[in-house]
C-alpha cells in the first residue's frame, strides 16, 4: 500500500531547471533513499515535497490525496514532516522545549485556555513534558533537557531535530542528510534509530552522502543527477547501474572527496 | 518546575507594588508610579510580538491611542459607561490588529517596521484631523470611570492617586500573569519557535500566519488597555498618545529592560518613565538621552538590562 | 488646468525632496543593507547648519557647502559609532539603532541649534515665474535640478568610476570584494558620507520653500523611505521615480482631496506597495533559502 506518491515533479528557478519530472512512492516502514552528486536537486526535490516550495509541475499524493500545493505545517497535520540539511533549531529555546515544540499539534488547545493557563492546558503541557523527556532519554539527550540548545554539539543537535520531528508522530519523515557532520559512532546511532523508525512503521525519504549507511539501510534508492532521476532500485540494482557510477564519476573526478563510486562498489561488496 | 518561575516573577511584581508606596517622598509618585504601571502594560504586549514571535512593531501607539479615544468617545456618542469603553477599545483593536495584521505580518524585518509605523500614524493623523470627533490636536475630555465615588460610599477612601496606582498596578499583575502563562503554554512556545525558525515552526505543524496574527493581536489588546488607563487617569487625551514618539518609547523601554523578559521590560517601562520626572533639567536633553540609551542598549546589552544582569549573576555563581 | 499644472509643479518640488532623502537611503542600503532611519535628520542638519551658518556672516554658499561638509562627518560617525559596533546584529537591532540615532541628533540640533523654525533667502529670489498658466518658485527649479543633477552624478560615479564599481561589489558581496583587495571599511566611509551630504544638499535647497526646525526629519525619512520602497528597495532609478511618484500623489491629494490627509499618502503608499508588489517598481525579486 503506497503511503506517499510522488509524480513528475518539477521546478525552476529564474529559467534554470532545477528538478525535472521526479517521480517514485514510499510505503509504510519503507526507508527510500535520494542519492546523487552534490547539487542533483536533492535538497530541492525535499523542499517541494515538504512545501517550502510550491513546483511548477507535478503531485505528491499523501494517502491517495492530492498534497501538493499544501504548506509545511498543513503538511506535518497529515502526518509528513521533515528535518534540515543545514540544522533548524529552536536556538534560544531549551532542548526539552525543542521537542515539546514538536509536539505542537497534539499540546495545541484554546488560545484563550493557554492565556488563563486552565486545568486543560496544564494538564497537556504535563502530559507532553513526560513523553518529550521519553523521547530524549532515546538519544541520550536527557540530561541536556534544561540547556538552551544553542549550547549543544552538532552531533547532539542532530539528534535533537530528528527527535523533534519525531515527537509529532509522522507517519512520513524526510531526513535531510541525518548523519552529516557525526563522527563514526553518531552515525552507527543515527543509523540504528533509522532502522527503528522504519521498522515502527513510519515512511522515511532520506538524503545522505554515507553511501554506506545509504546501502545497509534502504529499501529502495533513487538517484538524481542534474535534477533528473537517472535510476531507482534496490542498493544491489543502483551500485551496479553503469549510468550511476558514471554519474558519479563525472561528478567527482579531480576533486578531494572521496570518490562515491567506491564507496558504492565497497557497500556492494 | 517552570511554573516555579512563574510565581517568582508574578510575586516579584505584587511585592514592588503593593511595597514601593512605603518609599514614596510624596502622594505625586502614586502618579508617577500608575504611569509606570500603564507603560509596562503596553510594553509586556511588546514583549509578546517581539520578545516571543520576533515581529517588530513601530506602531503600537496607534492601538494606545484607539483606547484612550474608545474612553473619551464612548461615552459620549455610543452612551457606553467608560468601564465598558475600555473593553469596547480592546475589541475595536483587536479587530484592527486582526484586519491589518493578516497582510502586514507576511512582511519581515524593515518593511514590517515601515508598514506597522506607516499603520501608527495613520491612527494619529485620523485623531488629529477629525476634529468634530476627537477635538483635533488639542486633545480632548474623557468621563469619569466614577468607581472611586463608589468606592467611598463603600466606605473605602482613596485618593485620586492611590485609587489610580492600584488599579494600573491590578491590571499590570493581570497582564503579567497572562503573558507568563502564555511563555509557558503550546501557543506561546510555537510564537517563540517561529522567532528561531519559521521553516522548522511550520515542519511540526505550527500555522505561522496564525501564530504571528494571535501575537499581534494581543499585544494590540495590551497597548489599548494601557491607553484606556492612561485616559481614564488623566481624564484628558490628546493625539499625543498614538503618535511615533510614543511607539518610539514604547519599544526602547522594552529593549532596554529586556525584550525576551517580561519583568526586564516593566524594568525598563519604570526606568524611561522615571528618569524625566526625576531628573527635571533631563526635559531638555530628553530626546538625547533617550536616542543615545537606545544606540547603547543594542550595541552593548544587546539583550537588554535584566537579562544581562542575570546572566552575570549566573556566570558568578557557576 | 491651471490648478492641475500648479499642483504637477508643487508635486515635482515635493517629489525631488523624496528623490533626494530615497536616493540617500538607496546609497546606505545598496552598501550596508541597513535602511537608515536616521536619513531625515541629515536633510535637518543641512537646513539648519546653513541657517546658523549664514546667520553668523557667512556668505550663503560657503555656509550651504559647510553645512553638507559637516553633515556629511556626521554621516561618517553614525556608521562608525552606532552601526559599525553593531555589525551582524538582527534587523530589529539595527532599526531601533538608526531610530536611536535619528532621535539622537533631532535632540542634539533642538539644544545647540534652537525650535524655532528658520529659513533663508532664496538662491534666485522669490519673484514667481509664470509657466503654462501656472508659477513656480525659482527656488523649485533649483530642488528639481538638484535632484536629477544628484541622481545623474551618482550614475556616473557608480558606472563610470573605480570607487563606485568599487561600492557596488562591496554592496553585492562584501567577503568577495575584500577578497579582491576592496578596502570596504572605507567604502562604508565613503557610502555613509555621500548620503547624508546628499541629504543635507536636500535641506539645503529645500529650506528657502518649506523652511526648517529641528524635527522635520522624522516625516522626511518615512517619505523618503516610501519613495525608496515604491521605487524598489536599493534602485537608485527607483528611488529617483518613486519620490517624484510620491510628490505628485501628495500634491493631488491635497489639491483634490484633502489637505489634512495630504501626509497620509505616503503611508498608504507604503502599504498598497507592500501588499500589491513587495520588490516595488524596479526593485529584484529575491527567493528565500532554506
Amino acid at each position: 500500500m503506497t503511503l506517499l506518491q510522488i509524480e513528475g515533479l518539477g521546478i525552476s528557478f529564474g529559467g534554470l531547471r532545477a528538478v525535472n519530472d521526479v517521480g517514485f512512492s514510499a510505503k509504510p516502514g519503507e526507508v527510500v533513499s535520494v542519492i546523487g552528486p552534490n547539487g542533483a536537486g536533492k535538497t530541492t526535490l525535499f523542499n517541494m515535497i515538504s512545501g517550502v516550495y510550491l513546483p511548477n509541475t507535478g503531485r505528491v499524493l499523501l494517502d491517495g490525496q492530492d498534497v501538493t500545493r499544501f504548506e509545511s505545517h498543513r503538511l506535518a497535520r497529515k502526518g509528513l514532516t521533515r528535518t534540515f540539511q543545514n540544522l533548524q533549531i529552536f536556538q534560544d529555546m531549551t532542548v526539552l522545549e525543542n521537542v515539546i515544540v514538536g509536539f505542537h499539534l497534539a499540546e495545541r488547545g484554546h488560545l484563550l485556555a493557554d492565556i488563563l493557563s486552565l486545568p486543560s492546558t496544564k494538564r497537556r503541557a504535563r502530559e507532553v513534558r513526560t513523553k518529550a523527556m521519553d523521547l530524549l532519554k532515546r538519544v541520550r539527550l536527557d540530561k541536556a533537557a534544561d540547556q538552551v540548545a544553542g549550547n549543544l554539539s552538532y552531533g547532539s543537535l542532530k539528534r535533537l531535530e530528528i527527535v523533534r520531528a519525531l515527537a509529532m508522530e509522522p507517519r512520513v519523515l524526510l531526513l535531510d542528510e541525518p548523519a552529516a557532520g557525526c563522527n563514526a559512532v553518531e552515525t552507527e546511532e543515527i543509523d540504528s534509530f533509522i532502522a527503528e523508525l522504519a521498522a515502527s512503521g513510519i515512511a522515511i525519504l532520506l538524503v545522505e552522502h554515507d553511501m554506506k549507511m545509504v546501502m545497509r539501510i534502504s529499501n529502495h534508492i533513487v538517484v538524481l543527477d542534474h535534477g533528473e532521476k537517472i535510476a531507482e532500485g534496490s542498493p544491489e540494482e543502483v551500485s551496479k547501474n553503469p549510468e550511476v557510477i558514471s554519474a558519479y564519476l563525472g561528478a567527482e573526478a579531480g576533486q578531494d572527496t572521496p570518490s562515491v563510486e567506491r564507496e558504492v562498489a565497497n557497500a556492494d561488496g | 518546575m517552570k511554573s516555579n518561575l512563574k510565581w517568582i516573577q508574578l510575586a516579584i511584581v505584587f511585592v514592588l507594588i503593593i511595597a514601593l508606596p512605603a518609599f514614596f517622598p510624596s502622594g505625586y509618585y502614586y502618579r508617577v508610579g500608575a504611569l509606570i504601571f500603564v507603560n509596562a502594560l503596553s510594553v509586556v504586549g511588546l514583549v509578546i510580538l517581539i520578545g516571543y514571535a520576533g515581529q517588530i512593531s513601530l506602531g503600537h501607539a496607534g492601538f494606545a491611542g484607539i483606547g484612550a479615544y474608545a474612553c473619551a468617545l464612548g461615552p459620549d456618542y455610543v452612551g457606553l459607561h467608560p468601564a465598558f469603553s475600555v473593553i469596547l477599545g480592546a475589541v475595536v483593536s483587536a479587530g484592527m490588529a486582526a484586519l491589518i495584521g493578516k497582510p502586514i505580518l507576511r512582511l519581515k524585518g524593515y518593511y514590517l517596521a515601515v508598514a506597522t509605523l506607516g499603520f501608527g500614524i495613520l491612527v494619529s493623523m485620523v485623531l488629529t484631523n477629525e476634529r468634530a470627533l476627537t477635538g483635533g490636536p488639542d486633545g480632548t475630555a474623557v468621563a469619569k470611570l466614577g468607581l472611586r465615588s463608589w468606592l467611598k460610599d463603600a466606605g473605602i477612601k482613596l485618593s485620586s492617586g492611590e485609587f489610580w496606582y492600584l488599579v494600573c498596578g491590578a491590571v499590570l499583575l493581570i497582564g503579567v500573569w497572562i503573558a507568563l502563562n502564555l511563555f509557558h503554554s503550546a501557543t506561546g512556545r510555537a510564537m517563540r519557535a517561529l522567532h528561531g525558525s519559521e521553516v522548522a515552526a511550520r515542519t511540526v505543524g505550527i500555522d505561522v500566519a496564525q501564530v504571528k496574527l494571535q501575537a499581534f493581536v494581543i499585544s494590540a489588546v495590551y497597548a489599548s488597555v494601557a491607553g484606556s488607563l492612561l485616559a481614564l487617569q488623566n481624564k484628558f487625551i490628546t493625539p499625543d498618545v498614538a503618535g511615533f514618539m510614543h511607539s518610539i518609547e514604547m519599544v526602547t523601554m522594552a529593549v532596554l529592560g529586556g525584550v525576551n523578559s517580561v519583568l526586564g521590560a516593566t524594568l525598563g517601562a519604570a526606568i524611561l518613565t522615571l528618569l524625566p520626572q526625576v531628573l527635571t533639567i533631563f526635559a531638555e536633553y530628553e530626546q538625547l538621552v533617550m536616542g543615545l540609551v537606545m544606540i547603547l542598549v543594542m550595541i552593548f546589552l544587546p539583550k537588554g538590562l535584566l537579562p544581562s544582569i542575570a546572566a552575570r549573576l549566573r556566570g558568578r555563581g557557576e | 488646468m491651471d490648478a492641475l499644472m500648479q499642483f504637477l509643479l508643487s508635486g515635482m518640488t515635493v517629489g525631488a525632496v523624496y528623490a533626494l532623502v530615497a536616493l540617500g537611503f538607496t546609497i546606505i542600503y545598496n552598501a550596508s543593507d541597513v535602511v537608515n532611519f536616521a536619513q531625515g535628520e541629515f536633510v535637518m542638519l543641512g537646513g539648519m547648519t546653513t541657517v546658523f551658518a549664514h546667520a553668523a556672516g557667512l556668505p550663503l554658499p560657503l555656509a550651504a557647502v559647510i553645512a553638507i561638509a559637516l553633515t556629511a562627518l556626521v554621516g561618517v560617525a553614525l556608521n562608525k559609532l552606532a552601526i559599525e559596533p553593531a555589525r551582524g546584529a538582527p534587523v530589529v537591532s539595527l532599526i531601533i539603532i538608526t531610530i536611536g540615532a535619528s532621535i539622537f541628533i533631532r535632540g542634539a540640533a533642538q539644544l545647540v541649534f534652537d525650535k524655532q523654525l528658520h529659513r533663508f533667502p532664496s538662491f534666485s529670489g522669490d519673484e514667481p515665474i509664470r509657466l503654462l498658466g501656472a508659477a513656480i518658485l525659482p527656488q523649485s527649479l533649483w530642488v528639481v535640478g538638484g535632484a536629477f543633477a544628484v541622481f545623474f552624478g551618482l550614475w556616473a560615479f557608480f558606472t563610470k568610476t573605480l570607487t563606485g564599481k568599487a561600492v557596488l561589489a562591496t554592496a553585492n558581496n562584501r567577503l568577495a570584494a575584500q577578497l579582491v583587495g576592496i578596502n570596504t571599511g572605507w567604502v562604508m566611509t565613503l557610502s555613509f558620507s555621500l548620503s547624508a551630504a546628499i541629504g543635507a544638499l536636500a535641506g539645503v535647497l529645500v529650506t528657502p520653500i518649506t523652511l526648517v526646525a529641528y524635527d522635520v526629519g522624522v516625516g522626511l525619512a518615512l517619505k523618503g523611505f516610501a519613495a525608496a520602497m515604491l521605487g524598489g528597495m536599493g534602485n537608485p532609478k527607483g528611488a529617483l521615480v518613486g519620490g517624484i511618484l510620491l510628490g505628485l500623489l501628495e500634491a493631488m491629494t491635497a489639491g483634490y482631496l484633502s489637505s489634512q490627509y495630504k501626509d497620509a499618502v505616503a503611508f498608504i503608499v507604503i502599504l498598497a506597495v507592500l501588499f500589491a508588489m513587495p520588490q516595488g517598481l524596479f526593485g529584484a525579486k529575491h527567493t528565500e533559502r532554506v
